[in-house]
């Protein structure tokens, strides 16, 4: 895959609304790798966490909001208790998402899904991936 | 003593035998568990965004419960309401501005909240006030050679801040055990997510958890898992459905609220077990070691 990095990437607003919502200090990172080495997710992931860091810092929203790891990460929080840096990871996922979410753009629909589908789960689960995948 | 209970939404229906065991314990403990009047749900996960704060007024509100009740603390059973409710709670503690914000948009509300209330897991209470010695001393039918693996997930010990127990490798649950005499097995995806609520929408990823983790404690001796989250109990013990379909040679194994274990040692009737809401029945193998 080709990526194209650009200044005018790098300075996009993205960047600092994905600081911003996350509360964490993108720059922190340096590429350890210890977030990906320990996330239990990757086998799913297209872009793996320590690369989703280095993503947001160089402004390539297009390929995080379309990445399907945005929506693998549980928020289990193993990359955040394992940064050297103090960031949280999980965080700034949850950034990305929101950017989308708050426009609209829900991830799961739950009219698409059969009535014994919704009645087998417990309400927890129901009403956590409501809340972390639509708006 | 007397402690306050919030139970949420799944403690009342598909987990109902995580409710029945711990209140029975509870009660054969001496400890005297009120439920919150007029509880809310908690919003089952906390809202990791610096600027939303509008879905941290639905666990503040049953802080308020608290208060209300006379009360300064409050326990809960469930770990996805448990990290909410304690996270909320830290967030406005440490954020005088925000817990303000808040309290004005419940204007409505009698009083308001002060960061006061403490919240804690029955884990802490069982820990740090009934004690694990006098736990052991209430056995009146010890979990001889049963072999169980302790299983945590994520929401009880991460983040550090809000942990019952070490960040990587907790024990508590296995001193529970060691408590009631069962045997406890160690493996190494005690705390590996489950993948939680990606349970709807996307069974198969919590298919291929179920089966490394399972498998894991298998391998280790394990003849039954112990936990204490309902989500994770759904896609540990109902998802070895699509466990089983997808990976043949994947063998069941039964799971359990520790709370129940915990009720069979302390010489719970079957009925008050609910073992009929487990999903992989538990009942040969407590019938195996004399415990039902």
């Amino acid at each position: 895959m080709r990526i194209n990095i650009s200044r005018k990437k790098i300075r996009d607003s993205f960047v600092g609304k994905v600081e911003e919502i996350s509360g964490q200090n993108l720059l922190a990172c340096y590429q350890c790798g210890k977030c990906s080495a320990g996330c239990p997710a990757i086998s799913e992931m297209d872009i793996l966490p320590n690369q989703i860091i280095r993503y947001a810092q160089l402004g390539l929203k297009d390929e995080l909001l379309q990445s399907k790891s945005i929506w693998i990460c549980a928020s289990c929080f193993t990359c955040n208790a394992r940064c050297p840096k103090g960031i949280n990871i999980a965080e700034v996922i949850e950034a990305i998402r929101q950017i989308l979410l708050r426009k609209r753009e829900d991830h799961l629909k739950i009219e698409k899904l059969s009535d014994a589908e919704k009645s087998n789960v417990p309400p927890i689960a129901i009403i956590s991936s409501l809340r972390k995948f639509t708006s | 003593m007397k402690i306050s209970y919030y139970p949420g939404c799944t403690l009342k229906n598909n987990a109902k035998n995580f409710e029945d065991s711990a209140l029975y314990s509870l009660k054969h403990l001496g400890v005297e568990v009120e439920e919150l009047p007029r509880w809310n749900c908690c919003g089952t996960v906390f809202s990791l965004a610096t600027d939303d704060l509008i879905h941290h007024v639905a666990p503040i509100r049953n802080l308020i419960r608290v208060k209300e009740s006379n009360s300064n603390r409050v326990m809960t059973l469930c770990a996805m309401c448990y990290n909410t409710l304690k996270r909320a709670n830290e967030r406005v503690k440490a954020d005088p501005e925000s817990l303000d914000k808040i309290n004005q948009f419940m204007y409505r509300e009698d009083i308001n909240y002060e960061g006061d209330v403490k919240v804690l897991h029955l884990l802490e209470l069982l820990r740090d006030e009934i004690k694990l010695e006098n736990l052991a001393k209430q056995v009146v039918k010890p979990l001889k050679n049963l072999k169980v693996a302790s299983y945590y997930g994520c929401l009880l010990i991460r983040p550090k801040e809000i942990g019952l127990d070490d960040i990587e490798n907790p024990t508590i649950l296995e001193n529970i055990m060691t408590s009631l005499d069962a045997d406890p097995v160690d493996f190494p995806y005690k705390t590996e997510c489950c993948a939680s609520y990606q349970t709807v929408d996307k069974p198969e990823i919590v298919a291929d958890r179920t089966y490394q983790i399972l498998t894991s404690a298998q391998e280790q001796g394990a003849e039954v898992v112990a936990l204490s989250c309902p989500l994770c109990a759904f896609n540990l013990d109902h998802r070895q459905k699509e466990t089983a379909k997808k990976y043949p040679e994947f063998k069941n194994i039964p799971i359990l609220y520790f709370t129940q274990l915990m009720a069979i040692a302390l010489g719970c009737p079957e009925e008050v077990l609910r073992l009929d809401l487990n999903f992989i029945d538990p009942k040969p193998i407590l019938k195996e070691k004399g415990l039902i």
